[in-house]
């Protein structure tokens, strides 16, 4: 691990400050970051530990909720709130990692964690991500878990948070702040298609410090949930996720809809297409299947993942066919 | 910086590069906490930092600062071993051994998670107050604790017997 200098940030404002510095990297829960930088991926100057800062969760007076960006993963999961009113977001967050990195993970870092594409990692590999310019091992590689959508001749890799799925679903909002100024951003703009610039993950500003994440009101999210794939049971990344949020009226059509992917690209995939063959359309089978077929007409599977273009609409039409019957 | 190890308060001078695991093992020669893959994947550093289960190979020491921590140390009194290691004992929990103080200090912090009511991806009902520890739940909350000898079934035998007799209660 490359010397690096540590302070603990008391308040927001101490955090920017130090933050602008150059080389200064904000430190959650450190599940990811300390990893990378026992890899000698990252290579901070300074680490500015943010972890005392907002860890409070907020109900809102419009039903919504404001979440601290430090609140721990599995308080999120636990908050009756969330557990009640946002059931997609605890399914979410604990189809994710053990309860041993839950209890140390932050949301703000679980939103800016990076790809676990092992080419990423492995530094006799090439990476655009990790030397602009210099290839793309996974393209031509052992890509079963890379990206079929919105990937790019330098980056097939996947964004590995399940958080952020429920949160592209929920229609979630990312409050940022640095020592000029703060701002919100929508999660589902927040991080990047890769494109030619696959090292730029993030529309972050230089210094910039996710302070919070406020969910607004959804009633209809209670009934929601999140489906994930993978090759274990427990414990292993999504080859394939679904957060779903199904509103179907009495007369069984589908009054509202949030859909979203996780393992199929390089950001929290929100199922925009999908969402717009669902809405005032009958919640049966034959709509879902065709709101998942329109959702991943454009896939671009590679060697060895186009089993993930198959996964990915099964499970939307799974998840989806669960919502609808446990609505009737 | 202070920081309290099995109830003891200990002062350290430490690079910040310094995991919390290699502050146990190498600066306070506490070796039952086992460095496993020392990235997160396997659950061998598993310790307890203020009653919760954390990755000792993923913190970084200096973050720990004014916080409690516990480890398998710190489990036994007075020469008796804590309920969950003797039945850890009597259903072969392990074979090797070197998962297990990472096994124990995630058990002991996962049955607190299920007191106070946190559910796990198999808990069917969100809304419940209360969490039955089914198998299927013991399971999934121990996934994050690799036994390469395969001793999970002891493993889980072992946490039943200790925490589904204590909920019964």
């Amino acid at each position: 691990m490359t010397p690096f200098s540590y302070a603990r940030a008391g308040d927001a404002a101490t955090a920017t400050r130090l933050g602008m510095g150059a080389g200064a990297k904000y430190l959650g829960g450190g599940t990811n970051l300390v990893d990378l930088m026992r890899e000698t991926i990252e290579q901070p100057d300074s680490l500015v530990d943010v972890t005392g800062l907002s860890r409070t969760i907020e109900e809102r007076d419009d039903g919504g909720l404001m979440i601290g960006a430090a609140v721990r993963n599995t308080a999120v999961a636990e908050h009756r709130a969330v557990r009640e009113r946002y059931p997609v977001l605890a399914r979410a967050i604990l189809s994710g990692a053990s309860g041993q990195i839950r209890n140390m993970a932050t949301v703000g870092g679980n939103i800016l964690q990076r790809t676990r594409c092992p080419y990423f990692y492995d530094d006799a590999a090439r990476c655009n991500k990790r030397t602009p310019g210099a290839g793309c091992d996974a393209i031509d590689g052992f890509n079963r878990t890379h990206a079929i959508l919105g990937a790019s001749p330098a980056c097939v890799a996947t964004h590995p948070s399940d958080m952020c799925v429920a949160l592209a679903a929920l229609g979630a909002v990312v409050h940022l702040g640095n020592a000029t100024g703060a701002r919100t951003l929508p999660l589902v703009d927040l991080h990047r298609l890769p494109a030619g610039r696959p090292e730029v993950e993030t529309l972050l500003e230089p210094g910039e410090l996710i302070t919070a994440v406020e969910l607004p009101p959804l009633p209809c999210a209670v009934r929601s949930t999140y489906r994930k794939v993978r090759d274990r049971a427990s414990y292993a990344f999504a080859l394939v996720s679904v957060a779903a949020v199904l509103d179907r009226s009495a007369d069984g059509m589908v009054r509202d809809v949030r859909l979203a992917l996780g393992g199929v690209a390089h950001k929290p995939w929100r199922a925009f297409a999908a969402e717009a063959v669902l809405r005032g359309r009958p919640a049966d089978e034959a709509v879902f299947r065709a709101a998942a077929e329109a959702e991943l007409a454009d896939a671009a599977p590679l060697r060895d993942n186009g089993f993930k273009v198959e996964l990915a609409r099964r499970t939307m039409v799974a998840v989806l066919n669960d919502l609808a019957g446990e609505a009737a | 910086m202070l920081i309290t190890i099995n109830g003891q308060g200990t002062e350290v001078a430490l690079d910040p590069r310094t995991s919390l695991l290699d502050l146990l093992r190498e600066h306070l020669e506490l070796h039952g906490t086992k460095k496993g893959c020392d990235q997160g994947a396997c659950g061998a550093c598993t310790v307890l930092a203020d009653g919760e289960r954390i990755l000792s190979c993923m913190a970084l020491a200096v973050q720990y600062e004014g916080r409690s921590i516990s480890t398998v140390e710190g489990l036994a009194h007075g020469g008796a071993l804590h309920p969950l290691q003797q039945a850890f004992i009597d259903h072969d929990g392990f074979q090797c051994g070197y998962c297990t103080p990472g096994q124990l200090c995630s058990a002991i912090g996962m049955a607190a998670e299920i007191a106070r009511g946190v559910p796990s991806a198999v808990t069917a009902d969100l809304a419940a107050g209360t969490i039955s520890p089914s198998r299927d739940e013991l399971r999934e909350r121990m996934s994050g604790n690799l036994c390469r000898c395969g001793a999970h079934n002891g493993i889980i035998d072992a946490i039943t017997e200790i925490y589904t007799a204590e909920a019964a209660e």
